[in-house]
């Protein structure tokens, strides 16, 4: 197999490199949002309503990708946007790795009705449809980014906590981690120090795929009209009013919609690639 | 004895799953701000007749009490009332649950078809440009999810070359002879193809949104298991016999490349049929997904229930059955 590694190696380098290379594109949006973005993302015109972007027939100039039904510009939305999206991934990502970890950690590691309990929790929690389980939660919260990310958490924890579940059953029976008990290690720090390093590849794969599903689930909320304020920009709430004048003005629905799903593609090539890269059975 | 045995240790984890879903639902559900009762009653109603009706909902008891009262209802097959539309919550379900179940079957086809084929081609030209492509369109449809397909579909064959319907789930100038709700079932049966047509063109693009991710894992995972078998020995002999390749796969390494990919399958039709809710509302779809988001914007707590109760009945209920089959289908297990 060593000539089909040779193959595909170069390019997964070029799928890591511009992956990569959008997420930084869309962080860079987000932290220079104010700077950056050419008009109000708020400012209303019905004058200037679905202008077209700026290579059609009819564009204004200073308006490049156009105007929504109410004249807001589509690029500084857009930008705008991106603030909530890298927020929710990156809050929202590390969270639920954090708690999905922790207590996949333990339920591998002590066994008995530690990991009764949460696998129990974990069967449960898979029976709910995660959607409908992220609306009610945004019912009960309120809407609002907090409540965002807290349903985020709240509902994919279990995705950490059966994959290192299972992989801390596997380094559990390991010899060298009969030996680090042998050499006199506690529980604690034989489960941080020794099963942990070797866990966290796995772990650090699973963040950046959580964090593209952390975006979706972002922009299905705002779709439903659940999420944040309606007035505050974000790429799902640029979706629902693109689906809504689709045939008047098709891009209020595909400039959002092409910059989320780069955006979900590139966490997905970045979990993809670095789990081949960090995967020591491929490499 | 011991098949019996683990059938029943399934079952009965399966229950406590079931409970365990209608406690939580049941607790999250009662936090909710907002007052249903307040939204039912006309303006100028009295605390009186505030009470009346929350009495009548049964809400005025302790959540311990309403928890009993509503699981008593349930196992006599009674899920309460509806307290936005004031129906039955058992016959609001059972009217939409059809056309989600025939909307999840139908991308459960689409999936294994196109899934099963890009598996067969990919292993019969194994290691050329073939392979190459189907991994890439493989890794693309794995990594987007089915909301965002849904939307991709309506802006390709919606918007930009109109072939299939983008919202509802049958046109409404059409005369339904429907005595069921399983309309597209129904037409096939009573030969009415006009109305088929009608319906698959309504379904089409939900069904290839919710289809495409489960259509790449099954392709994977199956190529796979079609790659693995091909190297053991029964069909390097069937190979010497000079069967074809095509027929080779077909004939001996598929039955027993199946069984690996049947849990996974299972498994991820929970994931589909999960994914239905955002998908019926991108399409204006009249199934059960839509109804559960009316029911949330509604605060319609027993309908809400309701209808999180079914879906995780059918599960459970699917992952039952694809552990029972697997059980069945793999001699170890049977005879071990």
């Amino acid at each position: 197999m060593a000539d089909g590694r040779g193959m595909v190696a170069p390019r997964a380098g070029a799928r890591l490199w511009l992956s990569g290379l959008w997420l930084g594109l869309v962080g860079g949006a987000a932290l220079s949002a104010p700077w950056i973005a050419p008009h109000d993302p708020l400012a209303q015109d019905l004058m200037l309503g679905r202008l077209p972007p700026g290579w059609m027939a009819g564009a204004e100039p200073g308006f490049w990708l156009g105007t929504d039904s109410l004249g807001r510009d589509v690029l500084s939305r857009l930008i705008w946007g991106a603030r909530v999206a890298v927020t929710v991934a990156l809050v929202a990502g590390m969270l639920t790795a954090l708690i999905g970890s922790v207590l996949g950690l333990l339920a591998g590691y002590l066994r008995g009705w530690v990991d009764l309990v949460i696998s129990r929790l974990i069967d449960i929690w898979m029976a709910f449809p995660p959607v409908l389980f992220a609306i009610l939660l945004i019912a009960v919260l309120g809407t609002g980014l907090t409540s965002i990310i807290v349903a985020i958490v709240v509902i994919d924890w279990t995705r950490f906590a059966r994959v290192v579940r299972a992989e801390t059953l596997n380094q559990s029976a390991m010899d060298y981690v009969q030996s680090a008990r042998v050499a006199g290690f506690g529980r604690g720090r034989t489960l941080v120090a020794e099963i942990l390093p070797n866990v966290l590849p796995t772990i650090v794969a699973l963040v950046t795929l959580e964090m593209g599903i952390a975006v979706i689930v972002e922009a299905i909320l705002s779709f439903v009209n659940l999420s944040i304020s309606t007035d505050d920009p974000t790429w799902g709430g640029m979706i629902a009013e693109g689906r809504v004048s689709v045939h008047q003005a098709w891009w209020v629905l595909v400039v959002p919609l092409v910059a989320l799903f780069l955006t979900v593609l590139a966490f997905a090539q970045l979990g993809q690639g670095l789990r081949d890269r960090y995967d020591p059975v491929l490499r | 004895m011991a098949l019996l045995r683990a059938v029943l240790t399934r079952l009965a984890t399966t229950g406590v799953t079931l409970l365990g879903v209608a406690v939580i639902v049941f607790v999250v559900i009662r936090v909710v701000p907002g007052n249903p009762i307040a939204m039912m009653l006309p303006p100028g109603a009295t605390d009186a007749d505030m009470d009346r009706l929350r009495a009548l909902y049964g809400l005025d008891r302790s959540i311990v009490e309403q928890f009993g009262i509503w699981l008593g209802g349930v196992a006599r097959g009674d899920f309460g009332t509806s307290i936005t539309t004031r129906a039955d919550v058992l016959g609001l379900v059972l009217g939409r649950l059809p056309a989600t179940l025939e909307l999840a079957l139908l991308a459960l086809v689409l999936a294994v078809a196109l899934g099963g084929t890009l598996a067969v081609l990919g292993t019969r030209w194994r290691g050329g440009r073939v392979e190459a492509g189907i991994d890439l369109g493989n890794g693309l449809a794995l990594s987007v999810p089915d909301f965002l397909w849904g939307l991709v579909l309506i802006l390709l064959f919606g918007v930009l070359w109109p072939v299939f319907h983008i919202s509802g789930r049958v046109s409404p100038r059409l005369d339904l002879p429907f005595s069921t709700q399983f309309y597209l079932i129904e037409s096939v049966l009573r030969l009415r193809l006009d109305l088929t047509a009608d319906l698959l063109a309504h379904m089409a693009m939900p069904a290839v949104a919710l289809a495409l991710p489960l259509a790449a894992i099954i392709a994977q995972v199956l190529k796979q298991a079609l790659k693995e078998t091909m190297a053991l020995d029964y069909v390097t002999l069937a190979r010497v016999k000079g069967y074809s390749e095509t027929r080779v796969i077909l004939r001996e390494a598929l039955p027993n490349a199946l069984l690996p990919t049947l849990t996974l399958v299972g498994v991820q039709f929970t994931f589909l049929i999960g994914g239905t809710v955002i998908v019926e509302r991108l399409f204006s779809y009249e199934g059960l997904g839509n109804l559960a988001i009316d029911a949330v914007v509604n605060r319609d707590l027993p309908l809400i229930q309701g209808i999180v109760l079914v879906f995780a009945a059918i599960f459970t209920g699917v992952n039952l059955a694809v552990d029972l089959s697997y059980a069945l289908l793999n001699p170890r297990l049977r005879h071990g």
